[in-house]
């Protein structure tokens, strides 16, 4: 079984987030980054598929040289080997361009049976991807997954949907996408961070991939972001201490702004 | 005027709220046509008359959904095919980004996802001018499409849906999903059972309680219900399994927007304000005067919610009474 698992690097949630003025683009330079917390689901789920079976995991990213560090602690984990893609042309690329760059990627690594991503990037958090990384590579998907088996050749997820629980099956090879209610990431241990520092990355280019520059970037996207703007902080408002009329004070609140 | 795109939301031809805004946005950008899959029209046909659909292009055969969202956005790529609309619709699900992520792809358009204002361009270029709230509701996006057909995914609460009469002439389309939009299936659905509260994503109001209820719910239950609100829990309460998943508000639970979030025994870690920042009037009952979640309130109370809830609930129903 041969699993290719996406990881992200995004600036860190707790950091001030911001964007480049000159290009509305994310600030990925002035921002500490790491791998996006919710691929570490990912990560985790994908070892523990090769743990009871056999087989190998790869660990993909998109990103700038500093991602880098995401393949890193996924290696750290347990995955066997990485891949970059890094090129200054991918710079500004949106989703579809992420995606087109990550399916070719995959069709180069080859001969992979289950793709996982996270549920969501912590920074665009769009939740998109997955979803044109499997239409590029003609893929059936299933997404959000709470539980996964491979079984067989199928892949069996359990989904948390509003009306419904779902049990959904797809055909291998095929995509998953896993929330963070399947598993619980593990910590890299001693012996995994020194085991990483042999295993093997690979950093491919754009033309290492065929891909076009033109077909990436800012002036590729499909969208454009042309203005962003900090929210205003919020006011705090008042605090009352509860001295036996709190409730009776939320009360009065909630009334005199006609909530009740 | 072009056709405007607008995927339905519904559980058996039960129409959701979100399609009625959709409508309405999609009044600002052309004529609304409708696109209906599954079963349960008739019921549907009065509301997307009412919220102004002059047209629905529907498909009844239960194959596209037992197939989930691939043969959607096949059928959806036939009707930009077709009839050329000046944008598309979708909500902003789970589901409606995955149609959407899906159709942008195939017909090589823009996507624009969890928008909360969409509006005609102002150069009269026939395009769209869409509003985002971004990391964590810190800041505030506008974003255009620049490529094919726009797709846009509108999150609940996005504008308020007015009535104006359409025609909702159906039309019944000859659809059959491709082999290939069939990799995917359910195999097993079990219905919830339905709490009679509103939806959360939908909700005006919403009243959500965390590890400070120490699994105990029914205050903050009883306190929802004066308001008719909806439930929601923190990450903690639904880790301990004190409330389900559905009801977890937050970064991987629902982003919710309503006129008034009130968050009982919460601390406010950045996860869960990712889901509830935006709320109009925020208020918060906390033990602990240092909590974060205090940072963003419009109101707060320093107590054990214990005693503050149900004090508040008494107040409510005698001021309703
Ligand atoms: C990848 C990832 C994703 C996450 N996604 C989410 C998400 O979507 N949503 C989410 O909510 N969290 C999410 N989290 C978790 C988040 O970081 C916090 O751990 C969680 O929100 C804490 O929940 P809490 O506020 O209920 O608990 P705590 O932080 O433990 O706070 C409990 C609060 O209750 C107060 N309290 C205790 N007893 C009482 C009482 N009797 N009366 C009044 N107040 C009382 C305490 O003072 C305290 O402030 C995520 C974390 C990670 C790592
Ligand atoms: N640049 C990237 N490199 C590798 N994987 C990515 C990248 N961007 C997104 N992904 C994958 O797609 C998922 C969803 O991302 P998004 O659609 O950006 O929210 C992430 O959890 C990753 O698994």
């Amino acid at each position: 079984m041969n699993i290719v698992v996406c990881v992200k690097y995004v600036p860190d949630a707790q950091a001030e987030r911001t964007f480049n003025a000159s290009d509305n683009t994310t600030d990925r330079e002035n921002v500490d980054g790491l791998l996006s917390e919710l691929d570490e689901y990912a990560v985790e789920e994908a070892l523990k598929i090769i743990e009871a079976g056999e087989g190998e995991v790869t660990v993909l990213t998109v990103g700038p040289d500093a991602a880098a560090d995401a393949i890193k602690k996924a290696l750290q984990m347990g995955a066997d080997k990485g891949v970059h893609v890094s090129d200054d042309a991918i710079h500004g690329s949106d989703a579809v361009a992420t995606s087109l760059v990550l399916a070719e990627a995959v069709k180069k690594i080859g001969d992979v049976d289950l793709v996982v991503t996270g549920m969501a990037s912590t920074d665009g958090t769009m939740g998109v991807v997955p979803a044109m990384l499997a239409e590029r590579l003609g893929l059936p998907a299933v997404t959000f997954a709470s539980e996964l088996s491979v079984d067989g050749g199928v892949a069996t997820i359990r989904r948390d949907g509003d009306a419904s629980t779902q049990t959904i099956t797809a055909t291998l090879p095929a995509l998953v996408s896993v929330t963070d209610q399947i598993n619980e990431p593990r910590y890299p241990s001693f012996k995994g961070i020194m085991a990483a520092k042999k295993k093997p990355v690979e950093t491919w280019s754009l033309a290492d991939l065929g891909v076009d520059a033109a077909q990436v970037g800012l002036d590729a996207a499909w969208t454009k972001v042309e203005s962003f703007a900090a929210r205003p902080p919020r006011t705090q408002g008042e605090i009352v201490p509860d001295e036996g009329d709190g409730g009776a004070k939320l009360a009065a609140f909630l009334t005199e702004r006609k909530f009740v | 005027m072009a056709e405007v795109l607008v995927l339905v939301d519904h559980v058996d031809g039960k129409v959701r709220k979100t399609t009625s805004e959709l409508l309405t946005i999609a009044r600002r950008l052309g004529e609304p046509s409708a696109v209906f899959v599954g079963s349960g029209f008739d019921a549907a046909k009065e509301t997307l008359a009412r919220f102004g659909a002059e047209k629905v292009y529907r498909v009844e055969s239960p194959e596209v959904l037992e197939h989930l969202v691939v043969p959607q956005a096949e059928l959806l790529a036939q009707l930009v095919a077709d009839k050329a609309p000046a944008a598309v619709l979708v909500p902003s699900s789970p589901e409606g980004k995955e149609i959407a992520a899906r159709l942008a792809v195939k017909t090589e358009s823009g996507l624009i996802t969890d928008a909360v204002d969409v509006q005609a361009a102002g150069d009269g270029s026939g395009g769209v001018a869409t509003t985002q709230s971004v990391f964590a509701g810190s800041y505030t996006v506008s974003a255009t499409v620049t490529k094919g057909t726009p797709i846009v995914a509108v999150k609940p609460n996005s504008a308020t849906p007015e009535e104006l009469a359409g025609a909702a002439a159906d039309e019944v389309l000859d659809f059959t999903p491709s082999d290939a939009a069939k990799g995917a299936r359910i195999t097993e659905s079990k219905p919830k059972q339905a709490t009679g509260r509103p939806e959360l994503t939908e909700a005006a109001i919403v009243v959500s309680g965390g590890r400070g209820t120490a699994g105990d719910f029914s205050k903050v239950e009883d306190f929802a219900d004066s308001l008719g609100a909806a439930v929601g829990a923190s990450r903690a309460a639904v880790d301990a399994g004190w409330y389900p998943h559905t009801s977890q508000v937050g970064q991987t639970g629902k982003q919710v927007s309503p006129q008034l979030y009130v968050a009982c025994g919460i601390s406010g870690a950045i996860q869960h304000r990712a889901g509830m920042q935006t709320s109009k009037t925020i208020v918060a009952v906390n033990k602990d005067n240092e909590a974060p979640i205090f940072e963003l309130v419009d109101f707060g109370v320093v107590g054990d919610l214990f005693a503050v809830l149900p004090q508040a609930t008494d107040a409510i129903k005698a001021a309703k009474d």
